[in-house]
């Protein structure tokens, strides 16, 4: 059952990330991406992370792709198509991607795995109490600086995108 | 670990999917698509982290926090981009690569 469950989930994202690099409408290709996004949360869920399934919800397939949208919407005409490259250079980025993949894959399966046989299943509670534990091998300091990262990205996007006014409706004449 | 599914299989759902994702890198022209390629990249190295510790390492939980925070830093670095995309179109009106030379007014 769960292994025709991962081939649909593998089969879906595959079919859906090549849509999605190859799409000529933006909008689709948005959505395109959205699917992927949902298959790997449904990944998470088979591998039995339920927090890290609802993460990569939450925050690429509710956050991500409708801060991504948003831009779309605002920058394009909602039906303009996309400039794709020129054919030679798709076919030769294509071969350069295949040769690369093809060393990758000779790479992972002459390796063998030490693969523990398990059927843990982790809460929330495990990986909270993990990340802020003082003691060694505890998070809490990643975890302070990505929040002062997840801050500092905030005021810095605010900043860069509110940008100057074009034209100031009270200056003096 | 998923019953009756072995790490190769995983393994090489996730290389096609980080190839899928360069190859998108490589051959877009428009601004926000290759936001989109790199965060096909992204996702595919957070499920390698993932799967990783689930198979190899069970009783630890680093690749879980590592996963945690590469999604983190995509969504602080997705939200700059778009806002520089943003401020970008306003003054060149355009989001193509090859419009995009000049770095300040």
């Amino acid at each position: 059952m769960e292994r025709i469950i991962f081939y649909i989930l593998a089969l879906i994202m595959i079919v859906f990330a090549i849509a999605s690099v190859s799409s000529k409408k933006m909008l689709r290709s948005v959505i395109y991406l959205l699917f992927v996004l949902c298959g790997i949360a449904g990944l998470y869920f088979l591998i039995d992370y339920n927090f890290l399934a609802a993460i990569q919800l939450t925050v690429y397939a509710g956050g991500i792709i409708v801060l991504i949208i948003f831009s779309v919407v605002l920058v394009h005409h909602i039906e303009m198509e996309l400039e794709l490259a020129k054919r030679s250079k798709q076919i030769l980025v294509g071969l350069a991607c295949l040769i690369g993949l093809g060393i990758f894959l000779t790479t992972i399966y002459s390796h063998t795995f030490n693969v523990v046989e398990n059927s843990i299943t982790t809460t929330a509670e495990d990986i909270g109490l993990g990340l802020l534990s003082y003691e060694t091998g505890g998070f809490i300091l990643p975890f302070e600086v990505i929040s002062i990262l997840l801050l500092a990205s905030m005021i810095g996007a605010i900043v860069i995108a509110k940008g100057k006014k074009l034209t100031d409706k009270n200056e003096p004449k | 670990m998923i019953a009756g599914i072995s790490i190769y299989e995983i393994l090489t759902v996730t290389s096609i999917l980080f190839f899928i994702g360069v190859y998108g890198f490589i051959t877009r022209k428009n601004l926000i698509s290759i936001l989109m390629s790199i965060e096909l990249i992204l996702n595919a190295s957070v499920i390698n982290f993932v799967v990783i510790n689930k198979y190899l390492y069970p009783d630890m939980l680093q690749g879980v926090y590592f996963s945690i925070f590469i999604i983190a830093v995509a969504a602080a670095e997705t939200a700059l981009a778009v806002s520089i995309i943003i401020n970008l179109y306003r003054q060149i009106a355009s989001v193509e690569v090859k419009d995009t030379e000049i770095m300040k007014y």
